[in-house]
């Protein structure tokens, strides 16, 4: 409806057509400009390629990163489960009364499976492991200790759990020293608690470049099209309707960005895998690495897409306003 | 339809464009604004389509002072008002239909009910074959008559007019004025600056003459020969 002049039609809203008729108006008319703008990229290929290219490769390494974190830290959630704790008992303990040990810590529900390694095949097993060979004969006395190995039942085997459990074991008499073996298990953590903040903070960098490189994009854009927009002001266009063209196109940037990133994060992968694949077989493990699940995928392109409506948004903010006809 | 109370117009920097001017055109009216460049035409006719605000005093459309509207409400307001500009401001790159359409667009309408008013604004002045073209491909008087065209396209109350006939010669000018004419008879409100005292002799219109951003006459233009100075 006008505004100065009662009752005089202005728009589509008051020409009579009906309700759907005016919904699928708006859809049509969002579509028309979604294609204008893919097509304006489109007329334009070279400097359309850096820019989306630009965008791509920038969400590409921090992608790439939070794989790797992701990978590593499945691999290590396979070590965890295999904690195992060392009991070195005292010099002291006697064959009869180890074997009263194993008995009642057999009983103990933490615990899956034991096994008792005693001193003489300790030091068998030593002699012939290390090397050293008959110069071991010469020793006088054996000067290893009996050993228990403890598997802690599953729900134990975290560390936390497990350096509980340690602390219990530590307690019984036969018992000279616990050792747990995760703390190096715990240092990957930690590394990987850094590697995580890496991929955070080299993200949010590059995120915020990217939005600078989209708004610088847009601005450009925008001057290119001073005239026209001038001219859509004086005809009376809204800001919105203005806008709406630049957002598409920072909407189109994003998305196209985001499926390079996809495929540099396949190319990336598929080319690293090999190498992997050595690496993992130096620990005889088997080990695939995971891609960009569905999730992750969708996360990324939202990301990206996101990523070019904000860069556009502020850059149609700022410099539509400052085109007035005078 | 257009009514100015005691309206100045002081541009940053302190140059006094506009002082104190009164006048009021009445709906259905066709009015002719004159004056040396630099008297203040384009100044007042910016004020009318919001490019510019006054310093002081009030500007009324249609009995709505335009201080109370908001940055926002501005596009709304330009609908009402069909604008023709002496440097058309077509869309180079964009043919003779779109042009036209573009009101059009912006307000919305279908594709349907778009072509229709297009074609009609198209034929009224004489364009009709030409829809197809672009701008760049008619000649001065053709490019004037898109621009009115697209004024005139979706049915405004009001043109505003500065120079439309600055670059054309009589004959054409007098077909463009014409052309006015015509609207005005269907009942639209018209005005139009110009600096072209022939034109304006030609007819009997009320014309308002400002000098140095002062209105010195205001009547038909039998009265006016004698104030020019």
């Amino acid at each position: 409806m006008s505004l100065l002049f009662k009752g005089r039609p202005q728009g589509a809203s008051d020409v009579r057509i009906g309700f759907a008729q005016s919904v699928s108006m708006f859809f049509v008319s969002h579509l028309r400009q979604a294609l204008g703008s893919l097509g304006e990229l489109w007329r334009q290929p070279a400097a359309s390629i850096m820019t989306i290219a630009v965008l791509g490769l920038s969400i590409t390494l921090p992608s790439t990163l939070y794989i790797l974190v992701k990978n590593t830290e499945k691999i290590s959630a396979g070590w965890e489960q295999a904690s195992e704790i060392s009991l070195f008992l005292k010099s002291s303990v006697s064959e009869a009364q180890s074997q009263q040990l194993l008995t009642r810590l057999g009983t103990w529900p933490e615990i899956d499976s034991l096994t008792f390694i005693p001193a003489d095949e300790a030091l068998k097993e030593f002699q012939h492991l290390s090397g050293l060979g008959d110069a071991i004969a010469y020793l006088e006395a054996n000067p290893l200790p009996d050993v228990v190995l403890v598997t802690p039942v599953e729900k134990h085997a975290t560390p936390q759990a497990a350096r509980l459990l340690l602390n219990k074991l530590k307690e019984q008499r036969e018992v000279d020293i616990g050792k747990l073996d995760i703390e190096w298990l715990e240092r990957l953590y930690g590394l990987l608690d850094v590697a995580r903040e890496l991929v955070t903070l080299i993200g949010s960098l590059l995120f915020i470049a990217v939005v600078l490189i989209i708004g610088n994009t847009i601005r450009l854009n925008i001057l290119n099209k001073r005239d026209e927009i001038l001219v859509m002001k004086l005809v009376g266009a809204t800001d919105a309707f203005i806008h709406r063209p630049f957002l598409y196109t920072g909407f189109w940037y994003g998305l196209l960005g985001g499926l390079i990133a996809w495929f540099a994060v396949i190319l990336i992968l598929w080319w690293m895998d090999s190498s992997i694949q050595a690496f993992a077989a130096l620990y005889q493990k088997d080990f695939n690495i995971t891609g960009l699940t569905g999730a992750a995928l969708l996360t990324m392109l939202a990301l990206s897409i996101a990523l070019g409506l904000v860069g556009s948004l502020i850059s149609v903010q700022r410099h539509v306003r400052e085109i007035e006809p005078k | 339809m257009i009514k100015f109370e005691q309206v100045s117009k002081t541009y940053p920097g302190g140059q006094r464009a506009l002082s104190k001017v009164n006048f009021h055109i009445e709906p259905g009216e066709m009015a002719f604004l004159t004056g040396h460049s630099g008297a203040g035409k384009s100044t007042l006719l910016k004020l009318i389509s919001i490019m510019e605000r006054p310093t002081v005093g009030r500007v009324l459309i249609n009995g709505h002072d335009l201080n109370t509207i908001t940055r926002r409400q501005i596009a709304y307001i330009r609908r009402d008002i069909g604008m023709i500009f002496q440097s058309h401001q077509l869309l180079m790159d964009k043919t003779v239909f779109d042009n036209v359409a573009l009101p059009l667009v912006i307000e919305g309408y279908t594709h349907k009910e778009t072509t229709k008013r297009v074609q009609a604004a198209l034929d009224m002045v004489g364009l009709r074959e030409k829809a197809r073209a672009l701008p760049i491909m008619l000649s001065g008087g053709e490019q004037q008559r898109v621009g009115i065209a697209r004024a005139v396209v979706n049915k405004p109350p009001l043109l505003l007019a500065d120079e439309p006939t600055g670059n054309l010669d009589p004959k054409l000018s007098m077909e463009i004025i014409r052309l006015f004419e015509d609207f005005n008879q269907a009942g639209v409100s018209v005005f139009i600056a110009t600096h072209d005292l022939g034109l304006i002799a030609r007819m009997k219109y009320r014309t308002l003459t400002l000098r140095n951003g002062q209105m010195i006459t205001d009547g038909l233009t039998e009265d006016f020969g004698e104030n020019w100075s």
